[in-house]
C-alpha cells in the first residue's frame, strides 16, 4: 500500500489541474502580451483565474498578483514593503519560527538596518497577543506572521491580530503567509485586516513553479522583479499561463465543499492521534485543544527513534513523511518551530511530520498506524548505548 | 581544430620486454574512455608513439578532459594536420599555426623537426632553418632560441601525413589501468576512500568497490552518492563494478550479541571477510582501503591489526601515512570532495559507541565474535547472496 502522508511538502496534481495545463502548453500557448488572438486567449485564462480567487479570497481581481510560488510572494510582500516604506519606518514583526522564505528575508534585512522583533510563542506555538500590541510602534511598517505553522499545525489568531495591528498602527501593513493554510482552512483577509497574503499552488494540487499574492486596496509595495510590468508592474515576466490555469482549476476544485472536507481531515487527524497516543513514549507537538490546530498536520515526536531512521523505515513500507530536521553526523539542523515551542531536545531528532490532504483516506492511515506499531519497537531495540 | 592528439607516456617507455603489454593497455584504455564521447577516432601505436586521430567533428574540452584522467599518460600534445607536404606548405601551415595558437606574440622559440620518412626531398636541419625564417619573417617581436626555447615547434615528417605541435597538457602519471590485476575497493561515503582507489588504480590496478548499505539507518541518497564517487573514481580507472552489500541485518545482530564498545572494530572485521569473499570471487588481488593511521578509534595500530586479522588477503592502504588535511587536498584535486562531503552522511550514530575501544585486544574481540556463532556466517551468505551490482562509468 502506498500512503502519501507528505502533503504539507507537496501534493499530487489534480488530473483536471494537469489536463487544463497541458492544453493551455499545447494550444493556447501564446504570450498574452501579444495584440494578437493567440495573446487574447492566453490572457482569458489569467482573467478567470482573477475571478476564481477574487471569488475565494472575497475580493477584486484587482487585488491579486500571479508570482512564481510561495517563495517569491513572500519575498515579494516583505522585501516589497520594507522598500517602498523605509522612509517612514524600519521596524518590522514577525515570529521565530516562520518558513525560511520569511525568515531569512528578515534576517536579510536586518542586515539592510531594518529592525526586526521576534514575538514569544507558547508551548503550543501560539503567538501572545498582549505583547504583538506591545510591540507595535509608530515606525512598524509590517508586521508577518504564518496562518498555520507548517511544522506543528498550530493556527495563529489571525483575526485577532489584524484587528490589534489595524487599532493600533492603522498604517502598519499585515502580512499573512498562508502557503499552509490556503485550501485548508478558510480565511477571509479583509475581515481580518489582512494587506498582504501569500498562498502556493502545490501546496493544493496544482502545478509547482506558481502562486499568488494577496493585495488589499490600499496597499502600496516596491516590486523586487523588474521587466515588461506585467501583474500591474508588481511582478514583471511573461506570466506562467498553464501554471495559473492549472492552479486556479485546483483551487476551484479544493474551495468546493471546503468545509465538508475540513470536517473530513479533522475527524481523520484526531483518530490518528487517538492511535498514535497508544503507542508509548509517543508525543503530539501543537495546540491540544483539535479546533486550534490545522486540521492536516500531524507532528509526533517519537522517543528513542531517530526521525530519519523512521522515515526510511516507513518509506520501505510505502509510508512517505518528513521529519523535522535532516540527520547527519556532521550537520545538525535544527526544527526552529520545535525549539520556540520549547520541546526538550530528543524531541529535535526525533519527531516526524505527518501532513494529510483532503484525499487521504482512513484506510491510509489504518495501515500506517499498524506500521508503526510494527516498526517503532523494533527500532528501539536498537539506540545508542 | 586539432586532427591529431600524440600521447606522451612515462613509466611504461622502461619496462623492457613487457613494454608493448604496457602500451596496448594505455591503447585499449584510451579507446574505451573516449567511448564516452561523441565522435569517432582511431587510435594507434605508430613508432613506438601512441596516437589518437579525430575521424569526425568533436569536443575539443571533452577530448582533453577524457585524455588527461587515463593514468599511464604523463602529457597530451594537440597536432595539426598539414596538408600541403611542399616546403612552402610547411612554412605556410607553421605561420598559421603560431598565429592561431598564441595570442601574445613576444616569446622565444625553436623549431624542431624529425623525420621519419627518410625520402622528404629536405634534411630535419635544413626543414627547421625553414620554418623558423617563415615564423620569424611573419612575427619579427619573436626570437629565435636553439638552448632554452620558451616554445619548441615540433615538425614531423611522415609519410602519410605531416604534423606540426608545441603544446603538451600535463596528465595523470601513473601505468595504464589493467596492467597490474584487480583489487576491490572498500568504498564509503566519505572522503579518504575514493582517494585510496584512485592512489591504487594510478598503479594500473584495475578497482572492483564494495559498499555496506544500511537501510533505513542509511539513506537512498546516501547509497547514490557512494556511485556518484565510484563514477568519479572511474573517470580515471575506468569503469567499476560497485558491489552493493545490505548489511542492516549483520549490524543489528553484532550490536544486539556484543559488547557495544568493540562493535566498529567486529562491523569492520565482517566487511573485511565480506569484501575478501568478493574478491575472491571476482579474482581480485587485493583489498583497498582509505585507512591512515590515528585518524578515528577504529584506525589505531592496534584497532587495524585486528581489522587485518579478519582477512587473509593482502589489504593497501594507499593513505596511511596521510594527514587528513592532504587527503582532502587530494580529494579536491581529482574533483570527490565537493561530493564527499554532501551531508548524507548516515544515521549510523547508533551503531557507533559514545567511547568506542581505541586499543582492542584482539583475543577479547575473537570471545565476544563467539558469541555471533550462531547465526553469523548464514547471515553472511545471505548479505553476499543478495549482492546488488552497479556498473559505474560507461559515460560520460
Amino acid at each position: 500500500m502506498e500512503c502519501y502522508l507528505d502533503n504539507s511538502a507537496t501534493t499530487r496534481v489534480l488530473e483536471e489541474a494537469a489536463e487544463l495545463a497541458k492544453s493551455v502548453m499545447l494550444k493556447d500557448y501564446g504570450n498574452p502580451s501579444s495584440l494578437h488572438n493567440m495573446g487574447f486567449n492566453a490572457e482569458k485564462y489569467i482573467k478567470k483565474a482573477d475571478e476564481i480567487f477574487a471569488g475565494i479570497l472575497k475580493c477584486s481581481p484587482k487585488n491579486i498578483i500571479f508570482t512564481s510560488g510561495g517563495t517569491e510572494s513572500n519575498n515579494t510582500a516583505i522585501i516589497g514593503t520594507a522598500i517602498f516604506k523605509k522612509s517612514r519606518g524600519r521596524h518590522l514583526i514577525t515570529t521565530p519560527f516562520e518558513h525560511p522564505a520569511v525568515s531569512r528575508v528578515m534576517k536579510f534585512l536586518e542586515g539592510q538596518g531594518f529592525e526586526v522583533d521576534y514575538l514569544d510563542v507558547d508551548p503550543e506555538g501560539f503567538i501572545d497577543l498582549e505583547q504583538l500590541e506591545d510591540l507595535i510602534r509608530e515606525d512598524t511598517i509590517l508586521v508577518s506572521l504564518m496562518h498555520v505553522n507548517n511544522e506543528i499545525g498550530t493556527v495563529e489568531p489571525i483575526s485577532e491580530a489584524g484587528e490589534i495591528i489595524h487599532k493600533k498602527n492603522p498604517d502598519c501593513l499585515f502580512h499573512v503567509d498562508d502557503i499552509q493554510g490556503f485550501g485548508k482552512l478558510p480565511l477571509n483577509p479583509k475581515a481580518c485586516h489582512i494587506d498582504l497574503l501569500s498562498a502556493s499552488s502545490h501546496k493544493l494540487h496544482g502545478p509547482k513553479g506558481v502562486g499568488l499574492l494577496y493585495m488589499s486596496d490600499r496597499t502600496h509595495i516596491s516590486p523586487i522583479i523588474f521587466g515588461g510590468g506585467q501583474m500591474q508592474g508588481l511582478r514583471s515576466g511573461t506570466e506562467n499561463v498553464p501554471g495559473i490555469a492549472g492552479f486556479s482549476k485546483a483551487a476551484e476544485m479544493i474551495f468546493d465543499g471546503l468545509d465538508e472536507k475540513i470536517l473530513n481531515m479533522r475527524t481523520l487527524r484526531e483518530g490518528f492521534i487517538e492511535e498514535l497516543k497508544k503507542i508509548p513514549d509517543v508525543f503530539i507537538n501543537g495546540p491540544k485543544d483539535p479546533a486550534k490546530a490545522a486540521p492536516h498536520i500531524v507532528s509526533a515526536s517519537v522517543k528513542d527513534v531517530r526521525a530519519e531512521v523512521l522515515l526510511h523505515a516507513l518509506e520501505d513500507k510505502g509510508i512517505y513523511v518528513s521529519s523535522g530536521s535532516a540527520c547527519s553526523s556532521n550537520r545538525k539542523t535544527v526544527s526552529e518551530s520545535l525549539k520556540a515551542i520549547g520541546a526538550p531536545d530528543w524531541a529535535h531528532e526525533s519527531t516526524v511530520r505527518f501532513s494529510f490532504s483532503c484525499f487521504t483516506v482512513k484506510e491510509e492511515l489504518d495501515y500506517t498506524i499498524s506500521v508503526l506499531n510494527e516498526i517503532i519497537p523494533q527500532l528501539r531495540k536498537f539506540v545508542r548505548r | 581544430m586539432f586532427q591529431a592528439y600524440l600521447i606522451k607516456y612515462g613509466e611504461i617507455g622502461v619496462k623492457g620486454k613487457n613494454r608493448y603489454v604496457f602500451e596496448d593497455a594505455l591503447v585499449t584504455q584510451i579507446r574505451s574512455n573516449l567511448r564516452r564521447i561523441q565522435g569517432e577516432f582511431k587510435v594507434s601505436k605508430i613508432n613506438g608513439r601512441i596516437f589518437v586521430h579525430t575521424l569526425s567533428e568533436y569536443d575539443y574540452d571533452q577530448m582533453i578532459d577524457i585524455l588527461t584522467h587515463i593514468f599511464g599518460i604523463v602529457g597530451v600534445c594537440p597536432v595539426q594536420v598539414i596538408q600541403d607536404h611542399t616546403i612552402e606548405g610547411i612554412r605556410n601551415a607553421a605561420v598559421d599555426y603560431v598565429r592561431n595558437n598564441y595570442e601574445e606574440k613576444d616569446f622565444s622559440f625553436k623549431v624542431d623537426t624529425r623525420r621519419p620518412n627518410k625520402a622528404y626531398p629536405l634534411t630535419s636541419m635544413e626543414v627547421d632553418a625553414q620554418v623558423g625564417e617563415a615564423v620569424l619573417g611573419a612575427f619579427p617581436s619573436l626570437h629565435v632560441d636553439v638552448h632554452n626555447p620558451e616554445v619548441l615547434i615540433h615538425i614531423e615528417l611522415r609519410r602519410e601525413d605531416i604534423y606540426i605541435y608545441s603544446k603538451e597538457i600535463k596528465g595523470p602519471g601513473g601505468m595504464p589501468v589493467g596492467t597490474n590485476g584487480k583489487a576491490l575497493l572498500l568504498l564509503s561515503g566519505g572522503i579518504d576512500s575514493p582517494v585510496a582507489g584512485y592512489m591504487v588504480a594510478k598503479r594500473g590496478v584495475h578497482i572492483d568497490a564494495v559498499y555496506f548499505h544500511a537501510p533505513p539507518y542509511t539513506s537512498e541518497r546516501a547509497k547514490q552518492k557512494v556511485i556518484d564517487l565510484a563514477k568519479i573514481v572511474s573517470r580515471y580507472a575506468g569503469i567499476i563494478y560497485l558491489h552493493i552489500i545490505n548489511f542492516t541485518d549483520i549490524q543489528l545482530y553484532i550490536y544486539d550479541k556484543c559488547p557495544h564498545d568493540e562493535l566498529t572494530i567486529i562491523m569492520r572485521r565482517y566487511m573485511m571477510k565480506i569484501a575478501q569473499t568478493i574478491a575472491e570471487r571476482n579474482e581480485c588481488l587485493g583489498l583497498i582501503t582509505g585507512e591512515s593511521i590515528g585518524q578515528v578509534a577504529s584506525q589505531t595500530m592496534k584497532s587495524l591489526f585486528a581489522t587485518d586479522d579478519a582477512c587473509t588477503i593482502p589489504v593497501y592502504r594507499p593513505l596511511i601515512g596521510f594527514d587528513k588535511q592532504e587527503i582532502i587536498d587530494r580529494s579536491k584535486q581529482i574533483g570527490a570532495y565537493e561530493t564527499s562531503i554532501l551531508p548524507y552522511e548516515d544515521c549510523c550514530t547508533i551503531f557507533v559507541a559514545k567511547h568506542p575501544v581505541t586499543k582492542p585486544n584482539l583475543n577479547i574481540i575473537k570471545k565476544s565474535e563467539l558469541n555471533l556463532t550462531e547465526k553469523i556466517d548464514a547471515m553472511v551468505e545471505e548479505a553476499l547472496a543478495a549482492d546488488e551490482i552497479v556498473i559505474v562509468g560507461k559515460d560520460y
